[in-house]
């Protein structure tokens, strides 16, 4: 990664033009080629130094559910519950971490209802409790990340 | 936030099925989504303005990935803080430069006391462990207990699919 994959980067957190050739605006701005844009995008995203590149879509707004729950899963049952609920089309992450609270995924559903229903399914399931947290405010500044 | 919500057509809801994942990395990217749904390029680059306006669309970028760009002390901190004070110190919190998300969530009493969380950022654990002693100075008395979980794995990542094709 050199300076231009940071200028890249700290650059193009947003703003992300909406024109008929984008990658040659952008790419203007930088002082690079748009074909030297486009393929150390490409690169970025290969080395998941991106983990995406696209519209950031607002799941509440667009009508649908988000929500972050937690389950308190012991060591010994911990395979068998991940599995259950990995196979959970909504469940679109899902991390373990070093707490009592053990497993933390997030929802994302096409109805807000379904939000809760995934949750008593997934506790009918598993037989453990589904701690569901959905946020009840929201403070992001996310245009700030500079490498 | 659900009074915002705006009602999306079949067009709209398959301009956001082929683009959720993200954006073609060619030259003309709206022209590729449009060939691909059998519109023009002005009509997807219409529509996908209307949601940017409306904050149906976030923004229009790129994702950073902090642990591969060496940011390997990320933990997510939780706080409990005094419910009259959760939002002053959430925008406090969350305008910090290590902080990439910060949100008021609820308690489940006695199990779970915390109430805000905030994802925190820095290139070690030590670096971290610097950035989360700031936060704990920043609400002094108000800071009732805190802890901080690592991910230890990622169990699924297949990211959010908001709306299918069907």
């Amino acid at each position: 990664m050199d300076d231009i994959d940071r200028s890249i980067i700290n650059n193009l957190q947003g703003g992300f033009p909406i024109c008929d050739h984008p990658y040659a605006v952008v790419a203007e701005r930088l002082g690079i080629g748009e074909s030297d844009l486009l393929e150390r995008l490409q690169q970025m995203l290969e080395k998941k130094q991106l983990s995406r590149f696209g519209p950031m879509y607002h799941a509440e707004r667009l009508g649908g559910g988000l929500s972050l729950c937690a389950m308190r899963v012991p060591e010994a049952d911990f395979e068998r519950v991940a599995e259950q609920v990995n196979a959970f089309p909504e469940v679109a992450h899902n991390y373990a971490r070093d707490h009592e609270f053990s497993m933390w995924f997030v929802l994302g559903t096409e109805t807000p209802e379904r939000v809760e229903e995934a949750c008593r399914e997934i506790e009918q399931v598993t037989g453990y409790r589904v701690y569901n947290m959905p946020k009840k405010q929201e403070f992001f500044v996310g245009l700030k990340f500079e490498v | 936030m659900s009074d915002d919500t705006i009602k999306l057509d079949e067009l709209d809801r398959r301009i956001v099925v082929a683009t959720q994942a993200g954006l073609p990395l060619v030259a003309e990217p709206y022209q590729q989504v449009a060939e691909a749904l059998g519109v023009t390029a002005e009509e997807v680059m219409q529509r996908l303005q209307r949601m940017l306006e409306s904050g149906i669309i976030r923004r229009i970028g790129a994702v950073p990935n902090h642990y591969t760009l060496g940011f390997r002390g990320n933990g997510m901190t939780v706080w409990d803080v005094p419910d009259e004070k959760v939002v002053e110190y959430g925008e406090k919190i969350g305008a910090l430069d290590f902080v990439s998300h910060a949100y008021h969530r609820p308690r489940f009493l006695p199990e779970w006391r915390y109430n805000l969380f905030a994802m925190v950022h820095g290139r070690n654990r030590d670096e971290l462990k610097q950035k989360i002693d700031t936060i704990a100075q920043m609400l002094g008395e108000d800071n009732r207990a805190h802890e901080v979980l690592f991910s230890t794995r990622i169990l699924k990542k297949t990211g959010l699919r908001l709306v299918t094709g069907s």
